[in-house]
């Protein structure tokens, strides 16, 4: 295990290397360019200051010096300049949004297999009964129902109508004033929406997986022996066939290590929410080509770190998968 | 056919019909492709006719989902939208589950450096900047609804591989595989006997949700230009338009919102009804 | 002025309005006009986040809009869109055109501190021209042969030829040389932490959520009575709405359907005052002249006769905007109200498309020309709506006179660098703002047909040419005025673009703000004088 592990942290370096220099590539080559987006149909505009702001952001060099001086900075974790106006260092502008996008997904994700998770095993124990007929339409609704409908429903509804809780952003006006404990309470009002509608429609996925996996498990000859035993239905369901159940929630839980940083454009325009989900789109709208190599980097780290403990997860849910061979 | 093939038909077909809900959704899947064919002669309406003077009205006897925003009648574009999102649904998720069932099964059943490749690639492939290769294709090619549903496919099959690759990793090592192997079975009976019916669970859950995500997901590429472009219908592009006006008009999300989960819905019956009909194991 | 993606950015407010050309907005609720008291903030929403707050760098509306209230200009347009002194008590002209020399005003002080200077505006003008300096704005400067400070309080620039749009180029806000002199401007702290001369001063940032403002007490002009300007970022517009329902938002801008529609109830008017004049922009279809099938002045004649704009207006905007004929705004002086239009006529486009030699229909109804059919397709950026509906209503009418429309929509960047600048495209809809300078050289003019030009569409007129250069080349108003409505008169025949419409702006304002008077400049020109009864303040501090 322990060389397996080693062997496949090495070959991470090289993957990564080869990941940037494609993602590197591609990005470049598709059409549009950054200047374009700052300069285009503006008549007091001309083709040298066009240039000029070219220059400025090496993009009249070849691609590979670009690519050259890029990894140079990277070796120094430097992530280089935001080629927006502000030119930020792309660090900065990542750090600011972490914060907060990390702590919404962790609190989601904890919600959503804190849910998912029994959602699914109960649904499988009841399996064809009203109730688990019922569960199946619930998760489906959220997962079928466009996330702005809802978030905008429960907006108007609780915000605008009934004015429990706030409709948008993370702090009310003057919440500096409030104090640690009233800012964190000011704040959590601010998330009870937007975190209640990001679970509701993440449930589908991971207990419909939860659901199959768990009835496939209880179908086999162990789990009917155990039950021939005499041993109790809870017993059986959860020493027994859960655990066996499990591959396909590691494999989801090591998706969900890129999707820490990552969040829905959609979901964080819609509240206000300043997350790392808008900073990327409107980097790739306006081709800020040194923040959206930032952002792919990180997650190219975590992808590569997320299958990898999804790779060992596997094994210690279930000791008759051998990791390892030639990786 | 031989008899031992007809009559593994015939015990699928007895199980399936008696399976209510399978069979349920199974006619709803039906009527829906059904709707979508005989689309003009369910309505009197041309999807694309604009009537300036009476947009976003209500639903009502003349127009049973409203009207929207140029004013077309609601209930006639989501029966005509159904043509392009049945597709995007079906084919789409079609080639996504084939190609990671296929990468995933291979790379599990083989093992070794088989799968050290197969899963770097599927890394690569979880990393790869998809927005912008579709920004290419826009600049090269001319929209279709061809390209989107490829492009959907072709970047959507990472985590059926990885799911499909963990089933099999355990199944591989169960008792009744060991069993084949020891008696000499080939790989493909093996395979295709033993390992493949056993790891169709998730296969099935993630071709049903991937049908929901890949009709959402043709809507945002259509508008970026390689897609269906208007005045085509279709359930995602209806979604869109009536999120502008959503404190308004909810008719225009609802509706096609209604559709969608109507679709993943009976074709999660139905594919649940197809699983255990399969399974040997399964005696009811 | 910058269209697409970005000028739908411009939601907030447009702030440069013409005339209420009689079009009264919805009564406003009779709240007594109270006593002007100081105290209170006005809460705005933008669907985007200033990038940078020093305008020079910045080339998006949300930037701009925050730096007008802390920066000013030597210049600025007043209420009625004439050019009055801001940091500049008054100007001269030379009786040849060439030199203009700003007296500065006495007194005005940096939020700093520090005394205003015309050391300030000649650093401004030698950053913006140093090649150095990434901006989109240096060209108006390059017009300068020299510019001069011969005192504290004179500032002096020479033209190698008379340049009427100059002197709106100095509007550009004034940047303060003490804390920048020597220093690498794209570097400089002020982008996040800006010192201006401005009405409000900057009190803090926090990205991704607000910027508050501070009213600037010592201001030259008298201090502002509402003390705080806090500005939100809130993405998406329904949201905004909803936030201002609840009373989290003073002021927003409404689209056609909430204005018409959703805000009529006598609650949401006792609450706020809604406003409605006529936008700095117009929506445009226009042809690549490049294209054989546009080169046929009939065959755009024809194209803009089968287009029904009143329809547009009506089904696009709820009958929030006004038909146009050419490109500058109703109402203004460089506006031409005479000119010749085609309006809807099927017959007639009929009638000159066979003129053109499109006369056989093919089986699908579709005219022909030496067996070609009449196909085209209409470009458009995502992201607009209102773009996409007027498409698909264009669409329709001309399928009715036998053209075959396809539309296609796509991302901005690509829009731009794929199809616009390769010149790979049949018609384009798209917008121009209207900037209160009627000089459009730069749109119209044969030499800026290059890649990347802003005459994309490629037309050529001698004799527009000639009339665009007169009409930047003199600082008489008259003079002006003539060559300007000659040119609406040429553009009327050639139709090089099918004019669409001009909408309206749709502004509404929490009605506890008092002295709020629409003028042709839109509403916010006074906010200074912008005040909250003692008794309806909500945001006490």
């Amino acid at each position: 295990m322990g060389i397996y592990l080693l062997k496949r942290l090495l070959m991470m370096i090289p993957l990564l290397f080869g990941i940037t220099i494609i993602t590197f590539a591609v990005i470049h080559l598709a059409p549009g360019e950054p200047v374009e987006m700052q300069v285009a149909m503006n008549p007091r505009v001309s083709a040298e200051a066009r240039e000029r702001l070219r220059k400025f952001y090496d993009l009249d060099k070849p691609l590979y010096v670009q690519y050259g001086k890029w990894v140079g900075r990277l070796a120094r974790l430097d992530f280089g300049r935001s080629f927006a106006p502000d030119g930020r260092k792309v660090l900065d502008k990542i750090k600011e949004r972490i914060p907060i996008t990390l702590s919404l997904n962790i609190i989601a994700l904890l919600l959503e297999f804190g849910l998912a998770v029994p959602i699914g095993i109960f649904a499988a124990i009841r399996r064809d009964t009203p109730l688990d007929k019922g569960i199946t339409v619930f998760v489906f609704l959220g997962f079928a129902v466009p996330t702005f409908w809802l978030a905008l429903l429960l907006m108007y509804v609780f915000g605008v109508k009934l004015s429990w809780f706030p409709i948008s952003g993370l702090h009310s006006m003057g919440s500096e004033g409030m104090g640690t404990v009233g800012w964190l309470l000011d704040m959590a009002r601010h998330l009870i929406l937007p975190i209640s509608v990001a679970t509701f429609s993440s449930l589908a996925g991971l207990s419909r997986y939860m659901r199959s996996t768990m009835l496939e498990v209880i179908r086999q000859d162990y789990i009917t022996t155990a039950r021939a035993k005499g041993l109790s239905e809870r017993t059986v369901v959860f020493r027994h066939a859960l655990r066996n159940a499990l591959l396909p929630v590691i494999t989801l839980l090591g998706f969900s290590v890129p999707g820490l940083i990552g969040g829905s454009v959609i979901f964080e325009t819609i509240y206000a929410i300043p997350g790392m989900g808008q900073l990327f789109y409107m980097g790739v709208m306006a081709r800020d080509y040194p923040l959206v190599m930032g952002i792919l980097v990180i997650g190219a780290c975590l992808t590569l770190v997320g299958n990898l403990l999804a790779d060992v997860g596997y094994a210690l849910a279930d000791p008759r998968i051998r990791t390892g061979g030639a990786a | 056919m031989s008899f031992r093939e007809s009559y593994f038909y015939q015990v699928f077909w007895a199980r399936f019909r008696g399976n209510r809900f399978a069979v349920a959704g199974g006619i709803t899947v039906l009527c829906l492709f059904l709707v979508s064919f005989l689309a003009p002669y369910i309505t009197p309406y041309d999807p694309d006719a604009l009537d300036l003077y009476h947009v976003l009205m209500p639903p009502s006897a003349d127009h049973w989902f409203g009207t929207d925003e140029l004013g077309r009648d609601v209930f006639t574009r989501i029966v005509f939208g159904a043509r392009i999102s049945l597709k995007v649904g079906f084919v789409a998720v079609g080639i996504a589950v084939l190609v990671g069932t296929v990468i995933g099964l291979v790379s599990a059943y083989y093992g070794g450096m088989i799968d050290a490749i197969f899963m770097r690639f599927v890394d690569i492939m979880l990393c790869f900047p998809t927005f912008f290769l579709i920004l290419a294709v826009i600049a090269i090619l001319e929209p279709s609804i061809w390209y989107i549903m490829i492009i959907i496919g072709l970047t959507g099959w990472m985590g059926v591989a990885r799911l499909v690759r963990a089933e099999v990793l355990s199944i591989r090592e169960r008792d009744y595989v060991m069993a084949a192997k020891s008696i000499g079975a080939s790989d493909m009976r093996i395979i295709f006997r033993h390992v493949l019916p056993n790891a169709l669970s998730p296969v099935l859950v993630s071709a049903t949700l991937g049908v929901a995500g890949a009709i959402l997901t043709e809507s945002a590429l259509s508008f970026l230009g390689i897609g269906v472009q208007p005045p085509t219908p279709s359930w995602g592009n209806i979604l869109t338009a009536g999120k502008d006006y959503i404190e308004f008009a909810w008719w225009l999300s609802l509706f096609p919102g209604l559709a969608i989960l109507v679709t993943v819905l009976s074709y999660n019956l139905l594919g649940e009804g197809i699983r255990d009909a399969l399974d040997p194991r399964l005696n009811r | 002025m910058r269209i697409g993606r970005c000028a739908t950015l411009v939601l907030i407010l447009v702030l440069l309005v013409a005339c209420d050309d009689g079009r009264k907005a919805a009564p406003p609720v009779k709240r007594g006009p109270g006593v002007p008291a100081y105290g209170d903030a006005l809460v705005v929403g933008s669907i985007g986040e200033p990038s940078t707050l020093i305008p020079l760098l910045a080339s998006d509306s949300a930037s701009h809009e925050v730096a007008g209230q802390i920066y000013n200009g030597l210049v600025r347009y007043d209420k009625n869109l004439k050019l009055e002194g801001e940091l500049a008590e008054s100007w001269d002209v030379s009786s040849d055109g060439l030199t203009i020399t700003f007296h500065l005003r006495k007194g005005v002080r940096w939020h700093d501190g520090e005394p205003f200077t015309s050391r300030d505006v000649l650093y401004t003008y030698r950053v913006t021209i140093d090649p150095k300096t990434p901006t989109a704005y240096a060209d108006a400067f390059k017009q300068v042969q020299r510019a001069e400070a011969p005192d504290q309080y004179t500032f002096r620039v020479t033209y190698g030829k008379p340049f009427a749009p100059a002197l709106e180029s100095w509007g550009m806000a004034v940047l303060p040389a003490h804390l920048l002199e020597g220093k690498d401007i794209t570097k400089s702290e002020l982008a996040r932490n800006p010192v201006g001369t401005g009405p409000y001063r900057f009190k803090e940032w926090v990205a991704g959520q607000k910027i508050v403002l501070d009213s600037n007490r010592e201001y030259y002009e008298g201090r502002p009575y509402v003390d705080r300007y806090i500005y939100r970022v809130i993405p998406d517009t329904s949201t905004m709405y909803m936030e201002l329902k609840a009373g989290a938002l003073d002021m927003m801008g409404l689209s056609p359907v909430q204005y018409q529609r959703q805000t009529n109830t006598p609650e949401f008017l006792s609450r706020f005052n809604k406003y409605r004049y006529a936008a700095s922009a117009f929506t445009y279809l226009g042809y690549n002249l490049r294209h054989p099938l546009f080169t046929d002045r009939r065959v755009r004649q024809a194209l803009t006769s089968a287009i029904n704009k009143d329809e547009i207006v009506h089904g696009v905007l709820l009958g929030m905007g006004q038909v146009t004929h050419g490109p500058y705004k109703p109402g203004t002086w460089a506006y031409n109200p005479r000119i010749p239009d085609f309006d809807y006529n099927p017959e007639r486009a009929r009638q000159l498309l066979a003129e053109a030699g499109w006369r056989e229909t093919d089986s699908e109804g579709i005219l022909t020309k030496d067996g070609k059919p009449f196909r085209f397709t209409i470009l458009t950026n995502q992201g607009n709506a209102e773009r996409l509906k007027t498409a698909q209503i264009i669409q329709r009418r001309l399928r009715k006179v036998g053209i075959d429309v396809k539309i296609r929509v796509i991302e901005w960047a690509s829009f731009l660098s794929q199809f616009i600048d390769k010149g790979n495209f049949e018609a384009v809809l798209l917008g121009w703002t209207i900037s209160p300078d009627p000089d459009m050289f730069d749109i119209w003019h044969s030499s800026k047909t290059g890649p990347k030009e802003l005459n994309f569409i490629g037309y050529k007129n001698p004799e527009v040419d000639r009339l665009l250069v007169e009409g930047r080349e003199t600082f008489d108003q008259e003079k002006r005025r003539r060559c300007y409505w000659q040119f609406q008169e040429i553009l009327a025949q050639d139709q090089p673009y099918t004019f669409l419409y001009v909408p309206d702006a749709l502004p509404v304002v929490s009605a506890r703000f008092r002295g709020i008077e629409p003028a042709a400049a839109g509403i916010m020109y006074n906010f200074i004088k912008w005040y909250v009864p003692k008794d309806e303040q909500q945001y006490l501090q």
